[in-house]
């Protein structure tokens, strides 16, 4: 059998891509109106569930560009069982992320001792000023929501699945 | 007495009015082309100065250094852990390979083994960075010579292999998945079945471009021939990778040196090509993506239980000492020298980027080549600039 | 048909209207093929959709991208030659133009009917060299000149095996008239069967070939697209184009193509007509025979007393048929094709295409002379 020229091939290659796309539908997403959803473990937006934060500053201090802002005071709180002192708790005052800065590593989500942290999928929050990226403990708090149950793992892992507390 | 003198200034002067005038004949004026710093063929900011004749090319000096970042020197001031978040962003391209060199020099420094589960799932994770780095290659090869459809199949399949490397490290370019001790999570249920599909993809678009660059009879009148290599000269120059192999040496650490990773465990091949130019680095590594795809079938199907982490303390303390690991990375050879003085941070990291040896043989290469050969080159040389500057 | 016309109209007002068509011949194709094929084509080849926002299924993203490039700054490099560097692509523009008038788009629907057609059309379509030149030169800009030069050097290689591949066509159809060729192909018949006529693409595929290949490198289309080289020259001669004056480049650059794609099906698919078993099926379609004009022997009357005016009608319909699908092959090799080497395009052209067109056309003449 004589080769058929490579520049044939060349063609129907392209020409099958053509009938493909026609057929059954372009491998892109048209963004705005349909969306993808990215996987579970996908590193979008980092969410704080505030009653876990003790104000120990850890994330800050690992963070490699330091964009983790955190300020706290101590304070009373009330005894465990009645009739007990209060406790001295540290209350968080103050918690920024500038999503300007950070690099999406998840060091701060993974030095976390109090799993007070989350990774959330979501991506959508781009700002017109970059000053916004700036998200206080309110709005790090509403993407609390958003963030998925954590996935099981393949067979053979010996790894124990966490809990998102709600 | 001054008839003689005049006589002789006379034909000082008619010499050197026929000199001039033969200047004037003959010596044309060369032009110095700026490629770069911004050019689509430089895959980001390199510059090359090339002094041209017409169109061929009298002397080529590539200019680097307008993306560098100092990661050696951030290094320095990074705690070990942070440390692989900074260099995941050198060869951005297949970034997770750059952090396991690093990881793997800590542990030696540490003398900490990662148990082999963590091994194999590094080696798995190692190999699709690789094949998202190289497919892209084989599409921008395309693009570089003219022709536009391959770089968007490129992208296409190269989607797959991201998507499974997001769904495992959570990271579709910057996966920071790599820990001292192990790696930072067990793969996700489902995560091996995916692969496979994905791999499918792969294997499918290298036949795709088989049929569309390799078989093509432009591209081979356009590469073959073009910008040969001898392996001794290679091999001068410090050049590593496909672009080495691609000259007929047989070298590659996966199989020499498989520090750390799982390649022993499987049953694979390196690839060469006796010729050397152009269309052999093409080649070399259309077949190492094939590879590689066999490479993570195999892994993902002798995928062996148990712990991921080893016994690693909280707050990393990396002891006195000096380690230097290499592995075969997407690119080339990369390899980190890691000083340590006990403390927190290393005292110093060097980083030995593939792309930076594999540029540096352009000004021999490049000398007595036609413009548009200087674009088949630089893009069969294969280079990420963030892995040149650093 | 041509008599009453102008017994009708006067003569300001068929040229006033001349020369809308004739806008409306450049600018409707070229609006055209640029969306089906530069834009929708060609995403779909890569796995795409394209534009999809402006307009349904994004078909109105050519009128957007027009008011984009209008209202951007027109910059003239401060080092360029200013008036060559404004003239440049206007002299493009008007080669585009020049060409448009020969082809024939029905028997009274053309706009020059010149005798010699065809070598017309060729001639004038190297006035965009020119164009091409001087914009290279004067933009002072090493890529710019670069592809300048490989532009000129380029279209004259293969200016020669357009013409010679044109020749053969010529020959069999005995005239350089194009309605005489339109004629020749729908009357004629092949080896006395003529229910197809005797399109030239049939004895002519040699030339056909050969044309199309010619008219990719003449274009500057990939795989002969140095001139342009986005990897290498940041699309050569056009690199400090912007604005305005950039636009009118690539109208011409997309026109042009347009009209090569007129040409080579006028010469060799058959132009405006249509196979004659079709016309046989239609009453009142098929050509009648004039005695009085073919016994008066006039050059340009023939066509025009023997087909029925319906055809003026059909005719640009016809034409853009076949029109669309040449420009198809045209773009579907360029989004397929590396590029070649400056070197390996000129011995392309001189070692490979001349010598077989030069065989061609001594092949036809033989032929022309036996059967």
């Amino acid at each position: 059998m004589p080769k058929v020229p490579g520049l044939i091939k060349g063609l129907t290659v392209t020409f099958g891509e053509l009938t493909k796309t026609v057929t059954r539908g372009a491998q892109t997403v048209q963004y705005p109106h349909e969306k993808e959803a990215p996987p579970i473990r996908a590193r979008g937006v980092i969410a704080l569930h505030e009653e876990n934060c003790t104000a120990c500053m850890l994330c800050s201090r690992e963070c490699p560009d330091w964009c983790i802002y955190i300020e706290g005071h101590k304070t009373l709180a009330p005894p465990r069982r009645a009739g007990g002192k209060p406790r001295s708790v540290n209350k968080l005052d103050r918690f920024d992320i500038d999503y300007a800065l950070c690099m999406y590593c998840g060091i701060c989500v993974e030095v976390c001792p109090f799993e007070a942290l989350f990774w959330s999928p979501e991506y959508e929050y781009s700002e017109p000023k970059i000053a916004d990226l700036l998200h206080d403990k309110t709005r790090l708090g509403q993407w609390m929501e958003t963030v998925p149950e954590f996935e099981p793992y393949e067979p053979g892992a010996e790894v124990k699945a966490k809990k998102v507390p709600k | 007495m001054t008839d003689l003198v005049d006589r002789r200034q006379m034909a000082y002067i008619a010499a050197q009015a026929a000199d001039a005038r033969v200047n004037v004949e003959l010596e044309t004026e060369g032009m110095t082309l700026n490629i770069g710093p911004q050019h689509p063929a430089t895959h980001g900011t390199l510059r090359i100065v090339i002094q041209l004749d017409g169109e061929e090319v009298v002397a080529a000096d590539p200019v680097m250094g307008y993306m560098h970042r100092g990661y050696e020197k951030l290094a320095e001031v990074r705690t070990y852990p942070q440390v692989t978040t900074l260099v995941n962003r050198i060869d951005w391209l297949g970034s997770f390979a750059n952090e396991v060199p690093f990881i793997l020099a800590a542990e030696q420094l540490m003398d900490i083994e990662a148990p082999p589960r963590a091994q194999w799932i590094r080696t798995i994770l190692f190999e699709l960075g690789r094949i998202a780095n190289v497919t892209l290659f084989l599409g921008d090869m395309g693009v570089q010579l003219g022709a536009i459809s391959p770089v968007f199949y490129a992208f296409r399949d190269r989607e797959f292999i991201l998507n499974q490397i997001e769904a495992a490290t959570g990271g579709r370019f910057h996966p920071n998945f790599d820990r001292i001790g192990g790696v930072k999570d067990d793969l996700p249920a489902g995560w091996i079945a995916d692969t496979k599909v994905a791999l499918k993809a792969i294997q499918r678009f290298c036949d795709e471009m088989e049929d569309l660059i390799v078989g093509n009879e432009i591209f081979a009148a356009r590469t073959r021939g073009i910008g040969v290599i001898p392996a001794d000269i290679g091999l001068s120059y410090g050049l590593s990778g496909a672009n080495i192999r691609a000259s007929g040496v047989d070298w590659d650490l996966r199989r020499d040196a498989p520090c750390g990773l799982v390649y022993d465990q499987v049953d694979w091949k390196v690839w060469t090509h006796p010729d050397g130019d152009s269309f052999a680095r093409y080649w070399v590594r259309l077949q190492e993506v094939r590879e590689a795809c066999g490479i993570v079938e195999q892994l993902l199907d002798g995928l062996p239980a148990g712990p991921i982490m080893a016994k690693v303390p909280r707050i990393i303390k990396v002891p006195e000492g000096e380690a230097y690991v290499e592995t075969e990375n997407p690119l080339g050879i990369m390899g980190y020298y890691v000083i340590s003085q006990g403390g927190l941070e290393p005292f110093r990291v060097k980083i030995r980027s593939a792309s930076f040896s594999n540029i540096s043989i352009a000004p021999w290469l490049l000398k007595g080549t036609f413009v548009p050969d200087v674009i088949t080159i630089l893009a069969s040389l294969y280079f990420i600039l963030g892995d040149v500057d650093r | 048909m041509l008599a009453t016309v102008a017994a009708e109209f006067a003569y300001w007002q068929t040229s006033i209207f001349k020369l809308l068509m004739a806008f409306v011949a450049v600018l409707i194709p070229a609006g055209g093929t640029v969306y089906l094929y530069l834009f929708k084509m060609v995403s779909f080849l890569q796995s795409r959709l394209g534009p999809m926002e402006a307009g349904p299924y994004g078909s109105l993203q050519l009128v957007a991208e027009v008011g984009k490039w209008a209202q951007k700054e027109d910059v003239v490099p401060s080092r360029a030659d200013a008036f060559v560097f404004k003239a440049a692509p206007y002299v493009v523009l008007i080669s585009t133009f020049l060409l448009v008038i020969v082809v024939p788009f029905g028997p009274d629907a053309v706009f020059a009917d010149f005798d010699t057609g065809i070598f017309l059309a060729l001639a004038v379509s190297s006035i965009s060299v020119i164009g091409i030149l001087m914009a290279g030169w004067a933009s002072a800009s090493k890529y710019s000149l670069l592809g300048g030069l490989r532009a000129a050097g380029q279209l004259i290689a293969y200016e020669l095996p357009m013409v010679l591949a044109v020749v053969g066509v010529v020959i069999q159809a005995g005239t350089l008239n194009m309605q005489g060729i339109v004629e020749a192909q729908t009357t004629g018949e092949i080896f006395g069967w003529g229910a197809l006529g005797h399109p030239f693409i049939l004895t002519q595929f040699v030339g056909f070939f050969i044309f199309l290949i010619a008219v990719q490198a003449e274009l500057a289309q990939t795989p002969f697209d140095m001139p342009v080289a986005e990897s290498e020259l940041v699309t050569g001669y056009m690199t400090e184009y912007s604005g305005f004056r950039f636009l009118l480049f690539f109208i011409g650059e997309f026109a042009t193509a347009n009209i090569f794609a007129f040409l080579a099906s006028v010469l060799f698919l058959g132009g405006w007509s249509v196979p004659p078993f079709i016309m046989d099926a239609v009453p009142g379609l098929a050509p009648q025979v004039d005695g009085l004009a073919a016994a008066l022997g006039g050059t340009t009357g023939v066509a025009e007393a023997s087909f029925s005016p319906w055809f003026n009608l059909i005719g640009p319909v016809v034409m853009a048929v076949k029109m669309l699908a040449l420009t198809f092959i045209v773009y579907w090799v360029r989004f397929t094709y590396p590029r070649f080497r400056e070197d390996q395009l000129q011995s392309f052209a001189w070692k490979v295409l001349i010598p077989i067109s030069l065989v061609n056309i001594a092949v036809t003449g033989v032929l022309k002379v036996v059967f």
